[in-house]
């Protein structure tokens, strides 16, 4: 519907756009703040008040991939040895005076988190699509209550849980494993995915499925080849949630994973000390772990709502 | 079987046998999910409630009559008479209304202003509402390289000297608290839009028909159709900003540089003082307030439905 606008509402109408884009601006400076200091030369780091206009390098990428020595006071590498080393080489001899020992520690947290999230992610949307759809089609007594008590186990502070969680892991063993984060996730996860599965599965018409029954194919047979196929969408929306929730997770990967499990989150904050206060490469290590969660939130877009309220808001 | 639904005799006990082990498929398909979640989650929620009337360290051996010792409520009641747990109940009640008050404000606000259909409307609503879906914990990380007296950009973008935002007892409340409200504006803001956008159009030429004013199309139509959404924005916030405890780990850690928050003492008397079942009876302090919290706004949700 084309309105006829004043200019007066011209003018106003400006006024608000201009406003939002400044307020985006702010709002997303802390952000561009740490991908500015990601790329900041080393040299420039430490300067106050901060330098805003330089030339990116990846250096500091290259300092939070690796691990690195001190080279011994006094030796001064020859311009023929500079010239043969590996570009990232160089990158940090020319900063720090250091030399790459080995992998640095950021790329097996990278790889725990990737396990953990990925194992829970589809745990859940197994189970979670067979109990939203159980919810969803069933009708059994006090499914309701069920449901609701399923909600409950989400709303808890993860503090109060983690304590419990905390002594059953270490009497079983599962304190540092893939395998107990993996299974503490899709607790974490199931809850919301049988929620949100249970709106979408709601919304798929149900006579396909009685005419499927009728035409002799089984319960199951109708789960796999009707619902499944219409509830494509769902479950990858429902499916990158879970990712992104058990990606950011922290209380629990903090208190029941030390080395061998360690994820990223509970890992990165405790790298200040161990960097020797090397903020470039902090910063390089927060937007790498930062980086798919910022993706799938622009692929997700469309679903946010829905999923942010538990199918409570269905755009 | 079910082949042939065209025999007549027999017909009905069929139906009756399929409806049967449909019913019992159905508990098949709910049966994972319910056993995940009653060992992993009742379960330990049973074993903590236990402990929190006992007199039991993590660290320690288990011997029983000992470690745990029954106590009774008196866990409770050291809670409730400790001056020093107060402090973190008025605190942690502080952090809430701060940033719950400032997301609720700026969140419609800004709902408001995206209501202005304009192109890039899209793009924008995707990039504000980046920081909800990041790591606590990593936003706690970022905002501390931001808030750096040193070097961070935070004073110097502001024109504030170099003010000590993080290891300063009477200021790191309000740095975690500006960094809260940073993460979860956007919640608040998306669930608006989606309250804003659900108000029939109908209503609004009605009152232009009528030629009532803004303040009055506001007040009489926008806020009480968004009303309920908004109370759900609440709830959710309110919840999840009782709980805090990601986001000041990030910043402050949990050390001597943190303020007294109940989710960072829980976390300190269980697994550094090692006090386990007096955390315990905290975390179901905790658990209490929430649920009662959670009612009582849901009592509230429901009168704005109707």
């Amino acid at each position: 519907m084309a309105k006829i606008m004043n200019t007066k509402q011209r003018i106003l109408r400006a006024v608000v756009i201009f406003l939002i884009c400044v307020i985006t601006i702010i709002y997303l400076i802390p952000l561009l703040f740490v991908i500015h200091t990601s790329v900041k030369p080393w040299e420039f780091i430490k300067d106050y008040p901060p330098k805003i206009l330089f030339k990116p390098t990846i250096a500091s990428y290259v300092r939070i991939f690796t691990a690195r020595t001190p080279l011994p006071p006094g030796v001064e590498l020859s311009e023929k040895e500079i010239e043969d080393m590996k570009w990232y080489e160089r990158l940090v001899y020319r900063d720090t005076n250091e030399e790459i020992v080995r992998q640095g520690d950021l790329p097996r947290r990278y790889l725990n988190s990737i396990i953990i999230v990925i194992g829970s992610t589809v745990i859940t949307i197994v189970i979670g699509t067979l109990a939203a759809y159980g919810f969803s089609r069933g009708k059994m007594r006090g499914k309701d209550d069920w449901l609701f008590f399923i909600l409950t186990t989400r709303m808890l502070p993860p503090v109060v849980v983690v304590i419990p969680v905390f002594l059953m892991f270490r009497s079983l063993s599962l304190t540092d494993t893939h395998i107990g984060l993996i299974l503490l996730y899709t607790v974490f996860n199931v809850s919301f995915a049988v929620w949100v599965m249970k709106g979408f599965i709601d919304e798929i018409p149900i006579e396909y499925e009685e005419a499927a029954l009728v035409d002799g194919y089984t319960r199951f047979q109708v789960f796999m080849k009707i619902v499944i196929p219409q509830a494509t969408t769902g479950i990858a929306a429902t499916a990158v949630f879970c990712f992104i929730f058990a990606w950011n997770e922290y209380a629990f990967a903090f208190l029941l994973s030390r080395k061998y499990a360690q994820t990223v989150p509970a890992w990165l904050p405790y790298q200040m000390g161990v960097l020797g206060y090397d903020w470039g490469a902090a910063a390089a290590g927060t937007f790498v772990f930062l980086l798919p969660a910022m993706i799938f939130t622009i692929i997700l877009r469309k679903h946010l709502v829905r999923g942010i309220t538990f199918g409570a808001i269905r755009k | 079987m079910g082949k042939n639904v065209n025999e007549t005799p027999g017909m009905e006990l069929e139906a009756h046998y399929r409806h049967m082990r449909d019913k019992t498929l159905m508990r098949v398909f709910i049966l994972p999910t319910l056993v995940l979640l009653i060992a992993i989650n009742v379960f330990p929620l049973i074993w903590s409630l236990f402990l929190s009337f006992t007199n039991y360290s993590a660290k320690m051996v288990n011997v029983w009559g000992k470690n745990p010792e029954w106590i009774g409520s008196g866990n409770f009641a050291r809670i409730l008479t400790d001056p020093e747990m107060w402090e973190k109940f008025i605190t942690t009640a502080k952090y809430v209304v701060m940033t719950v008050a400032g997301e609720m404000i700026l969140g419609f606000g800004l709902a408001l202003l995206l209501q202005l259909d304009f192109k890039g409307r899209g793009l924008i609503t995707t990039l504000l509402v980046l920081p909800m879906t990041m790591s606590p914990v990593i936003v706690g990380l970022m905002w501390k390289l931001f808030y750096d007296p040193n070097w961070g950009m935070f004073n110097f973008l502001l024109g504030l000297g170099r003010i000590d935002w993080i290891s300063d007892p009477n200021r790191n409340l309000y740095s975690i608290v500006i960094a809260d409200i940073w993460m979860w504006t956007p919640f608040v803001m998306l669930l608006s839009l989606a309250g804003l956008g659900a108000v029939p159009k109908y209503l609004y030429e009605a009152a232009e028909i009528d030629r009532a004013s803004w303040w009055f199309k506001f007040t009489r139509i926008t806020l009480p159709m968004v009303s309920p959404i908004l109370m759900l924005a609440l709830i959710f916030r309110i919840i999840e900003a009782f709980k805090i405890f990601d986001l000041p780990m990030g910043i402050t850690g949990r050390g001597a540089m943190a303020p007294p928050l109940l989710a960072m003492h829980l976390y300190n008397v269980s697994f550094v003082t090692w006090n386990t079942s007096y955390g315990s009876a905290i975390g179901y302090i905790m658990l209490i307030m929430v649920l009662a919290i959670t009612l009582v706004l849901v009592k509230y949700l429901n009168k704005a439905k109707q």
